[in-house]
């Protein structure tokens, strides 16, 4: 059997957990913003309704794809945007180069795109003496940090500040052991605002493209896209090809739904609409595809594009609030994360779709209504059968079929496993169980269900 | 084949058979009480606001709660003669050191508390973005209770950049503590005309 090439979820999740008190406030921090998201969702009574129609139109655009990509595009050049179309990652990026190239520009500013990690534009750009800077306080502590980021919407959620006050330290001179958040992000600002006022170039990601306008909307709460955009001479934004949605309307039903889901608010700070360039500026927009014609084709997982990047499943998930964003090493973490990354490299992902209770509340919270962990259990049956699942994995559940295929082998299984347990409880509560990581094993029951209703039937008076 | 001709081809070939767009007209807020609830919904996220009866009042506040020894630029004809107007032909980070910028928005949303600007009323588009402090004038009678009523009035605009604004830029990146003034305004206070 295939094994990752990586290490997996669970053994980067094992070095995640070993400070508990890390994990405890992780774990808080997160349930926190999912509790803040009840509130405000709670605040709108048509709520459910605007869920349900949000996933009717993803279901729409998803189902028309080829007609929205033509009419945007057509909608794009008309207002004097520059369109491209990038097939794979590498090709993103050779685009956007060939563009700073030819105004010979050697520094961008880049504000938050999930879509431009994934293709590794950074180092790509960098290798070819172009320097880049995040502009997302988030990423930017994750840029000095030289890790990627552990949350779509807060990517250094798994950082401590006292941490974060080093790091400044460390690349910003900052004095020694600060660690008061205003104070931290003062001295980014003053630092960042000194880098929008310099660079010539900025790229952005995209959260929506209205085809029926031929213009983007771009959603932030610090204001970063728009200084770096409104500041520069060329302007970049790169988009996956499920970003479009069909009229100019539907913006009112997403963006009811995507800052209430995300982080409780009624809406970002910052919600802007990018139609034309500025007289004198350059626009381009990049169309990317790196796999989602793929995931397109994939009838169990192509409601998975419908996805608009709020991050609620990632707040709610136990296994992600106890894990942590980076030991699901893709650029998209968490449950959805685990149900995008299967379809890049199903075998070098082949952990992820495990790396869940499939509890159901990320399905439960997610604003497009995406089956989340119906389509986790599906990607399972697919690394199965296409032979990615661990050794230990397939002889597990080959156990587990064989045990429950008739109720005699349950029973003795069950007996002998209570046996163990109460007498040589030593055989299960060792370092060989994975079960016992961080966890002390049950005391077993005396008795199964079964045998006590038996027992029971039996002592009845009649 | 080029690129553009692949990746349609695919889409084509792959996406499933058409599914229809619901209909969203039922989607409505109510128009009472829009100011109150605007007003307590901009405070929650951080904004300030003055109900005013005219720009005359409202230079007067500008005067009490503002440095007017720093730079203050305006969009408003009606300041043009105590603050700087803000022009279009000059390099936009030239406002680099704007202290207040007073700009007007076409309406604002109760729901939410976003104002609704475009670049037609922002004079230069950064203005809004790069001022140390935000001030945006919008008239009462203009508020509307949610974005579905907002998109009825927006249509597809001729403008070439248009955004909503809720409040001061802001950022809980660094352990969920909320701080106000990212990159952007540090405050944001909106003058609504009754």
């Amino acid at each position: 059997m295939s094994q990752p090439t990586t290490k997996d979820h669970a053994a980067l999740a094992e070095a995640f957990i070993k400070d508990e008190e890390r994990v405890d406030w992780h774990d808080g921090a997160l349930w926190y913003i999912r509790e803040k998201r009840d509130i405000a969702s709670k605040g709108i009574p048509e709520w459910e309704d605007l869920r349900e129609a949000a996933s009717q139109i993803k279901s729409n655009v998803i189902s028309n794809l080829h007609e929205y990509l033509l009419q945007f595009e057509a909608n794009l050049k008309k207002n004097g945007i520059t369109v491209h179309w990038a097939d794979t990652p590498e090709e993103h990026n050779e685009i956007v180069y060939a563009i700073l190239k030819a105004k010979e520009i050697d520094q961008m500013v880049k504000s938050k795109s999930m879509l431009t990690e994934e293709c590794g534009l950074n180092e790509y750009l960098e290798e070819r003496g172009i320097g880049v800077i995040n502009s997302d306080l988030g990423e930017y502590i994750q840029q000095l940090d030289n890790e990627p980021p552990s949350h779509i919407v807060l990517p250094c959620i798994h950082k401590r500040k006292e941490e974060i006050g080093e790091l400044f330290h460390e690349h910003l001179g900052t004095e020694k052991g600060l660690s008061d958040p205003t104070q931290l992000t003062r001295v980014a600002r003053k630092h960042l605002r000194n880098v929008f006022m310099t660079r010539r170039a900025a790229l952005t990601g995209v959260n929506f493209a209205v085809a029926e306008t031929g213009e983007y909307v771009v959603c932030t709460n610090e204001g970063n896209a728009d200084m770096g955009a409104h500041l520069s001479e060329v302007q970049i934004a790169s988009m996956g090809l499920e970003k479009i949605i069909p009229q100019k309307k539907h913006l009112g039903v997403f963006l009811r739904l995507l800052a209430r889901s995300a982080t409780g608010q009624p809406i970002t700070i910052y919600s802007s609409h990018y139609k034309k360039p500025r007289e004198g500026q350059e626009m381009h927009l990049i169309l990317v595809n790196a796999g989602r014609t793929r995931q397109l084709g994939r009838k169990d997982f192509q409601d998975s594009l419908k996805c608009i990047k709020c991050g609620a499943c990632m707040n709610t998930c136990p296994v992600y609030r106890k894990s942590g964003g980076l030991s699901y090493h893709n650029t998209i973490s968490g449950p959805i994360g685990a149900i995008l990354a299967p379809n890049l490299d199903m075998k070098r992902h082949a952990d992820l779709p495990f790396a869940s209770t499939l509890c159901g509340s990320c399905s439960n919270v997610c604003p497009v209504k995406i089956n989340i962990h119906d389509q986790l259990y599906k990607w399972r049956q697919e690394i199965v059968k296409e032979g990615y699942a661990t050794n230990t994995k397939v002889f597990g559940m080959k156990a587990m079929a064989w045990t429950l295929s008739s109720s005699d082998k349950l029973a003795t299984a069950g007996r002998a496993g209570r046996w163990f347990m109460q007498n040589v409880p030593f055989v299960v509560n060792n370092k060989l169980n994975p079960w016992y990581k961080q966890r002390d094993m049950p005391e077993g029951p005396k008795e199964s269900f079964t045998e006590w209703y038996i027992k029971n039937e039996q002592n009845k008076p009649d | 084949m080029t690129t553009r001709e692949k990746i349609l081809g695919e889409v084509l070939q792959n996406q499933p058979s058409s599914l229809p767009l619901p209909d969203i007209s039922r989607f409505r807020g109510e128009k009472q009480d829009v100011v109150q609830k605007y007003k307590t919904v901009f405070e929650s996220i951080g904004g300030k606001v003055f109900l005013v009866e005219n720009v005359e009042a409202i230079k007067v506040l500008i005067k009490q709660h503002y440095d007017t020894g720093k730079r203050i630029a305006t969009t408003l004809p009606e300041m043009t003669d105590v603050f700087e107007r803000i022009i279009p032909n000059v390099e936009p980070y030239t406002y680099e050191d704007v202290e207040l910028a007073i700009i007007n928005a076409h309406f604002s949303v109760a729901e939410n508390g976003a104002v609704w600007l475009s670049d037609e009323v922002m004079g230069q588009r950064v203005i809004p973005y790069i001022c140390q402090h935000l001030g945006v004038v919008v008239r009462a009678e203009s508020i509307v209770p949610t974005l579905h009523e907002a998109y009825d009035i927006i249509g597809e605009g001729t403008y070439g950049f248009g955004g909503f604004i809720a409040g001061p830029s802001k950022t809980a990146d660094i352990e969920q503590a909320l701080v106000l003034g990212a990159h952007g305004p540090l405050s944001m206070a909106v003058f609504i005309l009754e």
